[in-house]
């Protein structure tokens, strides 16, 4: 019980207690360190790599804006990524919007089995992205379950061939990934809303749509939001969607980066549009935040 | 003061960037001492508390136990163990478990920790209970298993954080006599925490009495009930009436002081020293303070009139309000209910005169 | 507001929920249905019961590797990112940390980046530093994105976590290390469970990465895609891919299980 502790031991150790937080660093620094060398490093040598144009010799690089100017010359490229962006707020929309009231039965109406019905809605995400996806082209295509389904019923002649390879069946693919990267904040968000201020809303005379509008909605807030960036954010970058249901007419941005790492075999434009696309759903981001904090000064 | 300092605490401060939690505390507790710190939340007790555990080392100061330097030694090498507020037992152990936990370094054989473990059991009443899960205990039971957890290891000093706090008013007050006996039979010095002067009063041999990270005084709950020195005691050991006022005068065995509500006042001399003209403050206690009658025959030093606003019901006494002349703050006076007197005084808006007798005006340093 | 409005209303959300539940399950649900069915498109009607795929699928050697390559990535990286996932956790809730939010912010920015970027930011950087890619590259990215998942679920473990249990069991004479071990790590065990099972899944499942990042040595949905050009093949990939999901399904309700209870049974145990 006695502290024998010789005096040098003793100011290391006195200096590693005085200070608690160092060992909370020293704690968080193999994850951090993991962040640095696998996630900001790789992040500069690409932002680097994107200012490369080849030489004539194989080996020889020299630094240059002309994968940029490239990107931009070619309106084809512009053009998918302003689709990008655009499938990807519609995307985030729609998700979000299937799954509040989803989301609000779970956290409002559901009284017993909460986790039950939690594990349920989740429990589809946790499956193989890619067969997610693909299960939508065999729903959606030519000879696929609806239109065989519809023909078999006699309800059509010919195939729809209008549902899939295009952007509403990249939308509605997409919808159904990243659902429950909608679900779950916006569940959060509306557990954490203490019932006594709806019900004193409901006692301040506000009927149920007004309390929802006034109270709810705006408390669930945070969680609306992450959600919005949470499917946003990803689905700009996804390939394997598009180039599965989408078609021609439904590819995206990621497509065109996967391409120039594959078939194209040109790096550093890859890594140029990766970098546009990066700034690009920066960009997009900060103006929803800063669109999202008028809005609430406005209604507050 | 104790004959003898067990644990001494001298110049001691703890900040917290900017925050002074602890403000420079001496303190001297001594062994078998039953020891309140005592305080509004945020005052510092907690933390000074802390300190004497080991999760907190001293910004400034020293503090020793048992004639050993503690301040840098940590938790799990001191003679020290603490019952912490929420009593912190392990959800995944059983009571047993639980209770023999700091056993593990003893490596006794399992028939002598057995014994150990049903010995305080039984000395905190709940023999047959060690298979229990903690979520099957009452908040009662789980600070004796709180307490029997720590004793077990034969601690120099016991510290205890708000121990009582959890508990429902009944049974803290059974609490109270149970900690006070425990602590008889096992001899270990005591230090505890509580906000509440009740529980300081009734259960400690001394209590220190913070605020704003300092001691303002250390005494026995006698001491600081009857002759509190700085206002902030007064005021918060109890209710008190406490007006400003300045010495006029010193006459004899008594202070002449003037206050704005209660007039020219005489007051015996106590311990302090006043020099003529400063400014104090003037207390009186309500259970000093008397309705006076006609009838009455009682001789009063000082009196005062006023009309009688509200009266507060406690069953066994009544506390009523009388509104004076020229001041916004009543004074309140407390009368035993004895045969409905309470009652029967309560005459809504009734003019009254209120009397005391010289030796109880307290007369306080402005701090 | 009455009674009956409110059962409605209540009703219609419930209706709404349980279409929505159809919704997110019809496409899964696709894929058992027809890895039973005796013909090789995914078309209706269908011809028949039949187990020849599911025959085909367990006598692909390909897919024999390929379930060894996953689950020689997997098991490391849900080992690698709890243990990383854990120790952020701890640090980030038991200490008072400068820059607490930026750290927080970091360890969210893998959730946040498109995969397709992190898959080709470490390929690059793979390639710079002149290491081969094989199937320690493609754990090396499945273990960046599954330590936030790992931190984020046990962090939602430790904040419920009552710090004065670590306290009383120093105060009782314990050393930081084995207080960790005889308090925390028991405590934080539904959590722990949960985190290996939810990485381990991410890991075994992922494509988007593990496309870019994949030598000769291919994992399970590298060689699903590979398989989804041949239509032939596409009956035994739906037999396998019922397979996946079946032990999927399984592990994912037995780690959601065990971080719900954990989680109830620290919130009985706050006092």
């Amino acid at each position: 019980m006695k502290s024998s502790t010789d005096k040098t031991s003793l100011s290391a150790m006195s200096l590693w207690r005085r200070y608690p937080a160092l060992k909370g660093y020293a704690l968080a620094s193999p994850a951090i360190l993991l962040m640095i060398v696998a996630l900001v490093s790789p992040f500069l040598l690409l932002a680097g790599t994107s200012f490369k144009i080849e030489t004539g010799s194989s080996d020889e690089w020299m630094l240059s804006l002309a994968n940029y100017e490239f990107f931009f010359e070619k309106s084809h490229y512009v053009n998918t990524l302003v689709r990008s962006i655009f499938i990807s707020t519609l995307v985030a929309l729609v998700t979000v919007l299937l799954a509040y009231p989803a989301a609000y039965f779970i956290a409002f109406h559901v009284h017993e089995n909460k986790m039950l019905w939690l594990i349920m809605i989740t429990l589809p995400f946790w499956t193989s992205y890619l067969l997610r996806v693909f299960s939508w082209k065999l729903i959606l295509g030519y000879n696929g379950f609806i239109n065989s389904g519809l023909m078999w019923l006699d309800l059509i002649k010919q195939p729809l061939d209008f549902i899939l390879y295009n952007t509403n069946a990249v939308i509605l693919t997409l919808a159904h990934a990243w659902a429950a990267f909608a679900i779950l904040p916006i569940y959060v968000s509306l557990q954490k809303i203490d019932k006594s201020l709806i019900e004193a809303a409901h006692d301040l005379g506000e009927n149920k749509i007004y309390s929802f509008l006034r109270v709810t909605l705006p408390l669930s807030m945070p969680g609306v939001v992450a959600a919005l960036l949470l499917v946003f954010i990803p689905t700009v970058g996804d390939y394997v969607t598009p180039k599965l249901v989408g078609g021609p007419k439904g590819l995206m941005i990621g497509n065109l980066i996967q391409s120039a790492f594959g078939r194209l075999d040109n790096w550093p434009l890859g890594a140029a549009i990766s970098i546009i696309s990066m700034i690009t759903v920066t960009f997009a981001v900060c103006l929803f935040l800063l669109g999202i904090n008028r809005v609430r000064k406005v209604l507050i | 003061m104790p004959e003898s300092s067990f644990i001494s605490i001298q110049g001691v401060s703890k900040h917290f960037g900017s925050i002074v939690a602890v403000d420079s505390v001496d303190l001297e507790i001594g062994k078998g001492e039953f020891f309140a710190l005592l305080g509004p939340s945020g005052c510092g007790k907690t933390t000074l508390l802390r300190m004497l555990a080991g999760f907190e080392i001293p910004s400034q100061g020293e503090i020793n136990i048992d004639g050993e330097q503690m301040s840098t030694v940590p938790p799990y090498q001191r003679p020290v163990n603490m019952v912490f507020q929420n009593y912190a037992i392990f959800p995944h152990l059983n009571v047993f478990q639980n209770i023999a936990f700091g056993l593990r370094k003893d490596r006794l054989p399992a028939d002598e920790l057995e014994k150990r473990v049903s010995d305080v059991l039984s000395l905190i009443k709940m023999e047959g209970f060690g298979e229990r899960k903690p979520d099957e205990l009452s908040g009662g039971q789980r600070q004796r298993v709180a307490l029997a957890r720590a004793l077990i290891k034969k601690p120099k000093v016991l510290l205890l954080d708000e121990p009582l706090g959890a508990l429902d008013k009944n049974l803290r007050e059974q609490m109270q006599l149970e900690l006070r006996q425990l602590q008889k039979i096992v001899g270990v010095t005591f230090v505890f925490v509580t906000h509440d002067q009740e529980e300081a009063l009734t259960m400690s041999d001394r209590i220190a009495v913070m605020s704003a990270g300092k001691v303002l005084e250390v005494g026995s709950p006698e001491d600081l009930y009857e002759h509190p020195q700085t206002r902030f005691v007064a005021d918060f050991l109890g209710t008190m009436n406490v007006f400003d006022g300045h010495i006029h005068a010193r006459d004899g065995d008594s202070y002449i002081v003037d206050t704005r509500e209660l007039g020219r006042i005489s007051a015996r001399i106590e311990s302090q020293d006043f020099s003529k003209g400063e400014k104090m403050s003037v207390a009186l206690r309500p259970e000093n303070l008397q309705i006076v009658n006609s009838q009455s025959m009682t001789v009063m030093d000082g009196s005062i009139s006023g009309v009688m606003s509200n009266t507060a019901y406690f069953g066994n006494s009544a506390q009523i309000y009388v509104e004076l002349e020229g001041s916004d703050q009543p004074l309140v006076v407390s009368i035993q209910n004895l045969e409905g007197a309470a009652s029967k005084a309560a005459h809504g808006n009734r003019e009254v005169t209120i009397g005391w007798s010289k030796s109880s005006v307290l007369l306080l340093k402005d701090a | 507001m009455s009674k009956s409005s409110l059962n409605s209303s209540s009703g219609w959300l419930r209706s709404y929920t349980v279409i929505y539940l159809v919704f997110i399950y019809l496409p899964i649900l696709f894929l058992p249905l027809f890895s039973f069915n005796d013909g090789i498109y995914v078309a209706f009607p269908m011809s028949g019961f039949t187990l020849n795929w599911w025959a085909e699928m367990v006598n692909q050697p390909g897919m024999h590797k390929a379930l060894w390559n996953s689950f020689s990535v997997a098991v490391p990286v849900c080992l690698i990112s709890t243990t990383l996932g854990m120790m952020g956790a701890k640090a980030l809730t038991t200490y008072k940390l400068y820059g607490a939010r930026a750290l927080t912010g970091l360890f969210t920015l893998p959730l946040v980046t498109p995969f397709l970027i992190l898959g080709i930011a470490l390929l690059i950087s793979f390639d710079n530093y002149g290491i081969d890619l094989s199937l320690f590259t493609v754990g090396v990215g499945h273990v960046l994105i599954c330590v936030p998942f790992s931190l984020f679920v046990l962090l939602s473990r430790m904040e419920s976590f009552d710090r004065s249990l670590e306290e009383v069991a120093l105060d009782l004479g314990e050393t930081p290390w084995m207080m960790f071990w005889r308090v925390t790590f028991p405590i934080a065990m539904p959590g722990i469970v949960a985190s290996l099972l939810l990485t381990f899944t991410i890991s075994f499942d992922e494509f988007l990465l593990a496309f870019f990042l994949t030598g000769d040595a291919s994992t399970l949905p590298i060689f699903i895609w590979s398989q989804l050009r041949f239509p032939g093949k596409l009956p035994a990939v739906l037999a396998l891919g019922s397979a996946i999901l079946i032990v999927t399904v399984f592990i994912v309700i037995v780690a959601e299980l065990m971080r719900r209870k954990g989680s109830a049974n620290s919130t009985e145990n706050v006092i």
